[in-house]
């Protein structure tokens, strides 16, 4: 929202209710009422989206010379001397009418509708509503609740006909499928006849409903809005960081709403954030730890499971016996915990925080970063390299069409397939799967474009270089892995000839999973600790501070399984990871977990890697602990306990501390501030960080923080001095904050090294500079086979993942396994859409349903990750650059 | 009786080429497709739909606001009998009692052979022929019952051939050369019109 300081220079000058505000240039009277204190009603106003004047319930009198009459405030920007008054006996009179016409079809069932206590239609009536209607006329009826989409139910003689919904569905989502159908009288909201409002973004519509005329599915009749409670979070669905609110009523989560903040979701939610309430409530949630017996996984003491998690890591054979795989699940703190752990007190460094399926650590926190707000800045340029957003990071695919259709954005998009964002791209290419790096190595080269290259004509190229030229200032780089059938050496080697090319370019990693950035911040990667340092610069510092250091880099994911396999790895332990569904090699998954000869798992339900564990500890979850997540920014904001976690279910921190002490260390948690401290403490990135949150930061906080550090080499005490002084290099500056630190360290001589943190100084000295991103070379892509199609495996907004299948209203919108082909295929094949085709590659074969899309170029054949019925990761080796494979009809 | 026929779907691309962009050429597509199938079928909607790119939900929006777009069959002949007050005056509800004894039918029904469906419509702007009514929108003046019945039989023997079935707008339509086209340039294109610019210096 606006700042409430505006200077009078470039503001104008308008009197509201006699008072003289001044306004900013172009606002809305209505907002610049609201932000100086007086609230005008309204009902389809909102915000974030444009203006239509519908409801006219924002009717202010309102002289601009002429004379004072009403006119709706939502409508009409301030013009200096411009006077309102928005309590006048006329306002009065119209809001009245308004009112009554507005309640004159309204059911009033109050009583029995979700909204009700909540509502602004209810509130404003008994607000500014005339208290008794002259309507005695028979009401409209219609047949409610309606069904518009699998999620949402529409009662249409609620319905008062604002546009909100309809406006945000065209606007916002781009999704225009639901729509005013009639006229006057006789006009609803509806859909089209079979063609339900299958939109990402459909539950943002109950949510701005201003009446009770949708509610969504998960909601309806379960709770009352004077008996929730609620907390303000952040949504960990995926990793955009979306702020939310968690509503429960009888220790039971609710349901989700979003919260506007200005950098990340400005107030909306995925569906799948949304309802990803029901997760919490799920019964498939573990409320007590698991044991092996004979007969299988049984319920356990936490004492007897305990013990035999730390005398099973106790008993590993070296530091490098043991694997850890997961941990995007956890909170910063979780993490941290976990790390100090496996790192600092088991000293392996075999730990990898991501499944196979994202980018390398140093990639992730190497590279220049930008923000959302960056990536979306007016006028700006942006490459997208990397998955579908849309269904990836759905929010973020939000900002990225509000950047493009209205705020001049240009989007070049270079994806293996057309993706939700294609048709907002000013140019779109897909090169051949592989050679994705060369396609992108010439689009920001500066030569002209006259041959093909991937598979790409030299016309679109030059069409896609051109628009990503023509951009004056730098560019801004989305990255991620478009597909897992795709080595992510192929985006690294991209990453680094753009860097090279142009090396102002700034990054926002696009992946996916929901605390996946944290997890890597926290150390949770081979040849990283805490802090975005990498194990050989940090070993050092963390020496002081942690009993050990690991002595070698460590294994990914990749590595671990391939070393179990071998029977190298007596221990693996999964931080609620399931790599037998979510790794790209479903093959050396299976066989990574059954050489194992230990499986450790720490979850909050099991899944299908945990299953065949030894030990499964019972984790607190999402709305059951207190933490903090870092988004794909690296913007830190906090996580609320609202609910008891289910039985004896602990966090993760706690868990760590258990078994750390079962194994004769303290980790020194004794609480959650503990952990937060410790990490503000010692994490270099993270520096001060408690002392940001302490003071209270609703945008999140945008690490690392310009911090002041003062190392006294006596006794290496670290004295972070102040996170809002901002001193240049220049010595004379660094005078002035001696001051603040002589108050700080209670008169102590301060004898030592003054540092100053931030995004673009120079460290060196004790603390540990942060991970560098290291550029590799262009990578030779394998020779096409003609006969072959390269394999495509992306993955879509619904899945079968545990987070998906456990809530009851998501589960069934996973789409299943198909394959899908242009449709100038078809022939050669001789297969036919919706038919049965088998894919196969050296090692594996799947019978999948064959879908025609035109999005899909030629050569190549696009699958779903994770969906029931073929699975596309029984295909895919993990050591092949890409996956070449045939295509033919089933028998 | 589904989406547009292939000559249709030629005739609705020369028409969206008519404007500067295709969306505006969503009413006169949903002419068409009522003059092919008589009304407004759902699949039709969707076919329009994809070619002026917008969704389905959007052309129901647009077409659902018009009464003369039907959404459900009709009659073959749609037969609108006005009953507002120089009609009522000269005998427009009496006719219209009238038809509706003759066709066996009330106003919003159609007949079970499909021929005809009755509507009571309110001023059609023939005051000075009251009553008058519609069928298909082509004017009968003056009309008596004895004239209603009497061109009820002529439809149903097939002598009206200038009344064509229900949804046809004209016999002969209109084609516009390509040079003489609108289509072709849009209006951010095009230079601001002469009176801004003489505006503004109207100004100075």
């Amino acid at each position: 929202m606006a700042e409430s300081e505006v200077t009078p220079v470039d503001g104008v000058a308008v009197e509201i209710n006699g008072v003289e505000v001044i306004a900013h240039k172009g606002e809305l009277l209505i907002d610049a009422a609201e932000r100086t204190g007086t609230y005008i009603p309204r009902f389809c106003y909102h915000e974030r989206m444009k203006p239509v004047g519908m409801c006219r319930m924002c009717l202010v009198e309102v002289d601009t010379g002429r004379g004072p009459a009403l006119q709706p405030s939502c409508m009409i920007e301030c013009t200096p001397g411009m006077k309102a008054d928005t309590e006048s006996a006329v306002t009065k009179k119209a809001q009245d009418g308004i009112l009554e016409f507005l309640l004159a079809n309204h059911p009033l069932d109050c009583p029995v509708c979700d909204k009700g206590g909540e509502c602004p239609l209810q509130d404003q009536t008994m607000a500014y509503g005339p208290g008794e209607s002259r309507f005695v006329e028979e009401k409209r009826h219609k047949e409610k609740p309606i069904p518009i989409s699998d999620l949402v139910l529409l009662d249409r003689e609620r319905c008062i006909l604002c546009d909100r919904c309809t406006r945000f569905a065209k606007e916002v989502a781009g999704d225009p499928l639901i729509h005013f159908i009639h006229r006057g009288n006789n006009t609803e909201v509806n859909t089209f006849p079979d063609e339900p409002f299958a939109s990402y973004f459909s539950g943002n519509t109950v949510q701005i409903c201003p009446v009770g005329a949708l509610t969504a599915s998960t909601y309806r009749f379960k709770a009352r809005p004077w008996d929730l409670e609620t907390t303000e979070s952040t949504c960990q669905t995926c990793s955009v960081g979306c702020r939310i609110s968690i509503d429960s009523s009888r220790d039971q989560v609710q349901r989700f709403a979003g919260v506007d903040i200005d950098p990340v979701n400005w107030g909306w939610l995925c569906d799948k954030g949304r309802f990803s309430s029901q997760v919490v409530t799920s019964d498939a949630r573990l409320s007590e730890p698991l044991v092996r017996d004979g007969s299988g996984l049984v319920a356990a003491k936490w004492s007897d499971a305990l013990g035999r998690f730390a005398s099973a890591l106790d008993n590993a054979s070296s530091a490098q016996s043991i694997g850890v795989i997961g941990g995007s699940r956890l909170t910063n703190e979780d993490a941290y915990a976990w790390s100090k752990l496996f790192k600092g007190v088991l000293a392996t460094d075999n730990v990898d925080a991501q499944l196979g399926d994202g980018l390398p650590a140093h990639v992730v926190l190497g590279l220049p970063s930008a923000t959302i707000d960056e990536v979306c800045a007016p006028g700006g340029t942006v490459l997208l390299l990397g998955p579908d957003v849309k269904e990836e990071l759905p929010v973020l695919f939000l900002r990225l069409r509000h950047a493009v259709v209205e705020d001049r954005v240009t989007i070049v998009e270079v994806s293996p397939r057309s993706s939700g964002i294609t048709s907002l791209a000013a140019a779109s290419v897909h090169p051949r799967p592989g050679e994705t790096a060369d396609v992108v190595a010439a689009l920001v080269g500066s030569s002209v474009m006259d041959r093909e290259i991937a598979g790409v004509s030299a016309e679109e190229l030059e069409q896609a270089r051109g628009a990503l030229s023509a951009s004056t200032g730098p560019i801004t780089v989305v990255l991620g892995r478009a597909s897992l059938a795709e080595s992510a050496s192929i985006t690294v080697a991209a990453a680094s000839a753009i860097l090279n090319a142009r090396p102002d370019t700034t990054f926002l990693s696009a992946l996916r999973r929901s605390n996946v950035r944290g997890a890597l911040d926290m150390g949770l990667a081979p040849g990283l600790l805490p802090g975005r340092v990498t194990l050989e610069d940090g070993a050092e510092w963390y020496s002081e501070v942690w009993p050990a250091t690991p002595s070698t880099t460590g294994l990914d994911t990749e590595g671990i399984l391939r070393a179990a396999a071998d029977g190298r790895i007596d221990v693996l332990v999964l931080l609620g990871a399931d790599p037998l569904s979510d790794f790209p090699d479903a093959d050396l998954a299976e066989r990574g977990l059954t050489g194992a000869r230990t499986v450790l798992a720490v979850d909050t339900a099991l899944n299908s890697s945990s299953r065949r564990a030894d030990v499964v500890l019972a984790a607190a979850g999402f709305a059951e602990k207190t933490g903090t997540t870092t988004n794909i920014e690296g913007r830190v904001s906090t996580l609320s306990h609202r609910v008891t976690p289910p039985g004896t279910s602990r966090a993760d921190w706690m868990l760590a501390a258990e078994v750390s002490s079962r194994l004769g260390t303290d980790l020194g948690f004794e609480n959650f501030a503990d952990v937060l401290s410790e990490i503000s403490a010692v994490a270099p990135a993270y520096l001060a960080l408690d002392q940001a949150i302490a003071e209270g930061s609703p945008d999140g906080i945008l690490l690392p923080l310009d911090v002041v550090v003062i190392i006294d080499e006596d006794d290496d005490d670290i004295v972070i001095v102040d996170e809002t002084v901002t001193v240049s290099e220049d010595g004379a500056e660094v005078d002035v904050t001696a001051d603040v630190v002589t108050e700080e360290t209670d008169g102590d001589d301060v004898e030592g090294l003054i540092e100053i943190i931030s995004d673009d100084s120079d460290v060196a000295g004790g603390l540990p500079p942060f991970v560098q991103f290291t550029p590799i070379a262009a990578i030779v892509s394998p020779p096409v086979d003609s006969y072959g199609f390269r394999l495509v495996a992306s993955r879509k907004l619904y899945d079968q993942g545990t987070l998906v299948q456990s809530a009851p209203s998501l589960a069934p919108l996973a789409p299943g396994s198909t394959v899908s082909l242009n449709p100038w295929e078809f022939d050669r094949l001789g297969v036919a859409s919706g038919g049965r085709a088998i894919v196969r590659t050296a090692k594996a074969s799947v019978n999948v349903t064959v879908q025609s899309d035109p999005g899909v170029p030629r050569g190549v054949a696009a699958m779903v990750v994770n969906q029931a019925d073929g699975r596309v990761s029984d295909l895919v080796s993990a050591d092949e650059l890409v996956a070449e494979v045939r295509i033919e009809t089933a028998p | 009786m589904a989406r547009l026929s292939n000559d249709n779907v030629e005739l609705a691309r020369e028409i969206i080429g008519n404007y500067p962009r295709p969306k505006s050429a969503l009413i006169p597509l949903l002419h068409l497709a009522q003059e092919q199938d008589g009304h407004l079928t759902d699949e039709a909607m969707a076919h329009i739909g994809e070619l002026v790119g917008v969704s389905s939900a959007e052309v129901l929006g647009t077409a659902s606001f018009y009464e003369m777009f039907k959404m459900e069959t009709v009659g073959r002949y749609m037969v609108n009998i006005c009953t507002n007050i120089s009609c009522q005056l000269r005998g427009g509800e009496e006719l219209l009692a009238h038809a509706e004894k003759t066709l066996g039918i009330r106003p919003g029904q159609t007949t079970s052979d499909g021929l005809f469906t009755l509507e009571d419509v309110e001023c059609i702007a023939a005051c000075t022929e009251a009553p008058c009514l519609q069928v298909n929108y082509r004017y009968e003046h003056r009309i008596s019952n004895e004239g209603f019945d009497q061109l009820v039989d002529d439809l149903r023997a097939g002598r009206r051939s200038d009344i064509p079935s229900h949804g046809v707008l004209a016999e002969v339509r209109q084609h516009i050369p390509e040079d003489r086209r609108a289509g072709v340039v849009t209006p951010e294109d095009k230079a601001a019109p002469v009176w801004i610019a003489a505006a503004g210096e109207g100004v100075k």
